[in-house]
């Protein structure tokens, strides 16, 4: 008896030393709070064809988020960060809704695939400008990034000339709203863009070379990395992904409002690449672990209303938690609880034997 | 040492049987120093003799584990270097810790600002100005108080950290590398001052690793290795010969001569005419390195030889397009070129550098082995193409048995590795590219003497094989085992080269030093 007592204090202790049992059990957590609170909060039922209930709406709600993050990761990890992302989402949900006013024939599918062509190939140019100022120019990240950050929400509102511009087209619409196969379109875009990230970077040698930029810059340029290119790619990649969030924001409210599309979206993309165990200062990247983070932080927005707490207190709420899952990930938290663990009767009886 | 003793003046400062530990490390192990006023006192050492962890024992940022320190003859420990600084003990280092946007004034006089109301009021700027403009007349220095710090070049922000450091009543004035950044006016400029200074009576401790500037300035000397004190002299009475037979140490040489005279038949084979694999004209940067020549011919390896700071390193780095030279031409089988503009130019043309400093420049220690071995390979192919899973672990394999890495596991991180078989890893990271030519900065520096002879060894393979290595070590002794050639560099210049055929450590010294060797012949004679 005592040994699978062990057995299984060795397994727990494995688990809690994995990078994302925290914020995994975090994440559990949240959603029994939910469950406690709203008893039928896991129920899924299929209507018309499609999956509804809550669960599904936290992934369809965490999309843009999960986008943004995904993005975010590549170019946290190359000691770099992405303030603009916001700004950038705007600007494409505004080019694409403009576009499909303006256009004779706004209803049709044809005018949704042009105006969402452009929008991202507007996001390319704007990645290029941003990787520019940080490859290029040499300009810290934070600041380069804080150029667009402003500005963008200028180049925003000169694209809808200030207006809040409506759209009335059903393929554009099914960004947002739209279901395949039974799971909503925008989840089904999170997740493809997220299995096709992390294909590349890990069947290519994209994500070494991040890293190695990453961890340790001059080194790279020594060895003969090519760090202004790997850090072009990254601004043009996170720019992408925040396009595509905004143009399902977009799609979601068959609108768009330059000044508050996206807005602190890149606050929120932060957090979720931190709680995935992605450090700030750079070097190894774990997408899986934005993926958790990315259904935390949907899920946490969409907890707060469910157990009633006021919508004022939801960013207190918000940081609380944050705070929270970040302290317990820190290395001296761990090591604290590791040593708890060892000290228990059973395992010093394991260490005997 | 006569002199001492004849007519002792009192000590300022006296340091006696100091040690410090890091872990395992006796950083330094029972170092007696002591300070006269008056007297320009040169620190001498090569790199890790403990320099640098003499003064912050003294100036209280490290605590001293054994030993005492007395100033003007009463035990003092300062807990903090503000109490250093507060007992009259200043230290100006290398890079100038100013504050460029402010003036002159306001940086001389930062934290001690006169005020008005009897110092509580509001700066006075005037009498600010004032005090600062006293002081700086009084060394010498003729610049505006008022202007902002920034605007000066560097040589005048350092006399005005002298100035703002000797202000503050500095019976003990430490500069560290003072003159690493000046060009030879300048540097008389900034000697100029210490002398007005050690006229008044302060004693100086000058750290510098430019010779000739040593022996110009200093009055006495003290000269560390491995932690230790070889050596105490007045430098009227010793030479520059003398002096770096101390730096460095003769502890292997009859070793070293016996391995020596094996390879000297291989290297004539070499000096037949060939058409050389890189060849560079005149390569230089200002600053760092007078305009150097230096030829490479396949299968050939050069030494280095040089003190620390003789240009040793900047040579290499020009070479590889790490820094851009400013003149100059290097030519790479033919392909004539002004200058390489980057590391990634370097490599396509198929040259490899090993950085002497390891960890800044070389390691990625989060990353695996196997990745940091293959990341020279995999840079020159792009993120696109991969290597095949297949000649990955060919490769690894291959490099990790070949150079005898350890532990045998390339999936480790590299932090795990001890600074021996990560060099082996770096060393494996440049021969998976395929170089024609091989730079190698202190190769061997803080590793093992296992992996150390394994490198050597190494290199002498390599060359056999036709590759072509530069060669850069501290240690003469392994330059002369190692190089077909030898070039001497010293203070930033090349002042030497020869094929080394019966040239030992002495010849070398001589060399840099410029003084004939008797003292050395003589010793060799006795044993």
């Amino acid at each position: 008896m005592p040994e699978t007592v062990g057995t299984v204090k060795a397994l727990g202790a494995r688990a809690m030393a994995h990078r994302l049992f925290w914020p995994l059990a975090a994440l559990g957590a949240l959603l029994v709070v939910n469950l406690i609170a709203t008893p039928t909060f896991f129920n899924v039922r299929i209507q018309d064809g499609h999956l509804f209930g809550s669960l599904v709406d936290i992934v369809r709600n965490g999309a843009p988020v999960l986008l943004v993050a995904i993005g975010m990761t590549l170019v946290i990890a190359t000691r770099g960060i992405d303030l603009s992302v916001g700004a950038v989402a705007a600007i494409a949900g505004a080019v694409a809704c403009v576009y499909i006013v303006k256009s004779p024939v706004d209803g049709a599918a044809g005018t949704a695939v042009v105006a969402i062509t452009m929008a991202l190939a507007v996001c390319v140019a704007l990645g290029l400008w941003n990787g520019f100022l940080v490859a290029v120019v040499g300009i810290q990240p934070i600041i380069a990034t804080l150029v667009l950050m402003v500005a963008g929400r200028g180049i925003a509102m000169l694209v809808t000339g200030g207006q809040i511009t409506t759209v009335n087209n059903d393929a554009f619409a099914a960004l947002a709203s739209g279901h395949l196969l039974t799971l909503p379109v925008a989840a089904l875009i999170a997740l493809g863009v997220f299995t096709a990230t992390q294909i590349v970077v890990r069947r290519t040698a994209l994500g070494l070379l991040i890293e190695s930029v990453g961890i340790n810059p001059e080194a790279s340029r020594l060895a003969g990395v090519r760090s202004r290119t790997i850090i072009w790619t990254v601004y043009v990649f996170a720019a992408l992904c925040a396009g595509t969030a905004g143009l399902i924001i977009a799609a979601n409210t068959h609108s768009v409002n330059a000044n508050s599309l996206g807005l602190w979206i890149e606050l929120d993309a932060i957090l979720a690449v931190v709680i995935g165990g992605t450090s700030l200062a750079g070097g190894r990247f774990s997408l899986t672990g934005t993926l958790v983070g990315a259904l935390l932080i949907a899920t946490l927005t969409r907890t707060i209303p469910n157990i009633g707490i006021p919508a004022e207190a939801n960013y207190l709420f918000k940081a609380l938690v944050v705070v929270v899952v970040c302290l317990l990930q820190s290395p001296k938290a761990r090591a604290v609880l590791q040593r708890r663990g060892d000290r228990t009767p059973t395992s010093r009886e394991e260490a005997v034997a | 040492m006569s002199q001492a003793e004849t007519k002792p003046p009192r000590p300022v400062v006296e340091m006696l049987d100091v040690s410090i530990t890091f872990g395992a490390v006796r950083a330094l192990d029972g170092v007696s120093l002591r300070l006269l006023p008056g007297e320009v006192h040169a620190l001498m050492g090569e790199n890790g003799a403990g320099k640098s962890t003499l003064i912050k024992a003294l100036t209280g940022v490290y605590t001293i584990d054994s030993g005492r320190v007395e100033i003007a003859g009463v035990e003092t420990r300062f807990a903090t270097p503000a109490a250093a600084q507060h007992a009259g003990i200043s230290t100006v280092y290398q890079e100038v810790n100013l504050v460029p946007n402010l003036t002159v004034a306001e940086n001389m006089l930062l934290g001690r600002e006169p005020r008005r109301l009897n110092g509580i009021g509001a700066i006075d700027r005037r009498a600010m100005n004032r005090r600062a403009a006293a002081s700086l007349q009084g060394l010498g220095i003729d610049i505006d108080p008022g202007s902002e710090l920034g605007s000066h070049p560097i040589a005048v922000q350092q006399l005005v950290a002298i100035a703002r450091a000797v202000d503050t009543d500095a019976r003990v004035l430490i500069l560290d590398e003072p003159t690493s950044s000046l060009d030879a006016d300048e540097v008389a400029r900034l000697f100029e001052v210490m002398r007005r200074l050690r006229d008044q009576g302060t004693a100086i401790v000058f750290v510098s690793h430019f010779l000739d500037q040593v022996f110009e300035i200093s009055d006495r000397m003290t000269i560390l290795r491995n932690g230790r004190v070889v050596g105490e002299r007045r430098v009227a009475e010793t030479t520059q010969l003398e002096l770096v037979q101390l730096m460095i140490g003769r502890d292997l040489q009859v070793l070293e001569r016996l391995d020596h005279a094996a390879h000297e038949a291989s290297g004539e084979a070499v000096t037949e005419q060939r058409l050389p694999v890189l060849s560079a004209v005149g390569l230089g940067r200002k600053g760092s390195l007078e305009a150097t020549d230096l030829t490479l011919f396949p299968g050939e390896v050069v030494g280095i030889a040089g003190l620390l700071g003789s240009g040793r390193t900047e040579l290499a780095r020009l070479l590889f397009g790490a820094d851009a030279p400013d003149t100059g031409e290097l030519t790479v089988r033919g392909s004539s070129r002004r200058r390489l503009r980057s590391p990634r130019h370097a490599i396509d043309r198929k040259l490899a550098f090993c950085s002497e400093d390891r960890k800044a420049e070389g390691v990625f220690e989060e990353l695996s082995v196997a990745d940091n071995m293959l990341l020279g390979l995999q840079a020159s192919r792009g993120w696109l193409r991969p290597i095949p899973t297949a000649t990955r672990s060919t490769l690894v394999k291959e490099f990790m048995t070949a150079l005898d890495v350890r532990p045998a596991d390339p999936s480790l991180p590299m932090r795990s590795l001890s600074g021996g078989n990560q060099q082996k890893v770096l060393l494996a990271r440049w021969l998976i590219t395929e170089p024609d030519v091989l730079l190698l900065d202190e190769p061997t520096r803080g590793i093992d003497i296992g992996a150390k002879t394994q490198i050597q060894q190494l290199v002498a393979d390599l060359a056999e094989k036709g590759m072509s290595v530069v060669f850069i070590s501290a240690e003469l002794e392994e330059v002369l085992r190692l190089s077909h050639r030898l070039v001497v560099l010293k203070d930033r210049r090349k002042i030497a080269e020869r094929p080394n055929r019966g040239v030992d450590v002495n010849d070398v010294l001589e060399i840099i030093t410029g003084e004939p060797g008797g003292l050395a012949e003589k010793e060799r004679a006795d044993a």
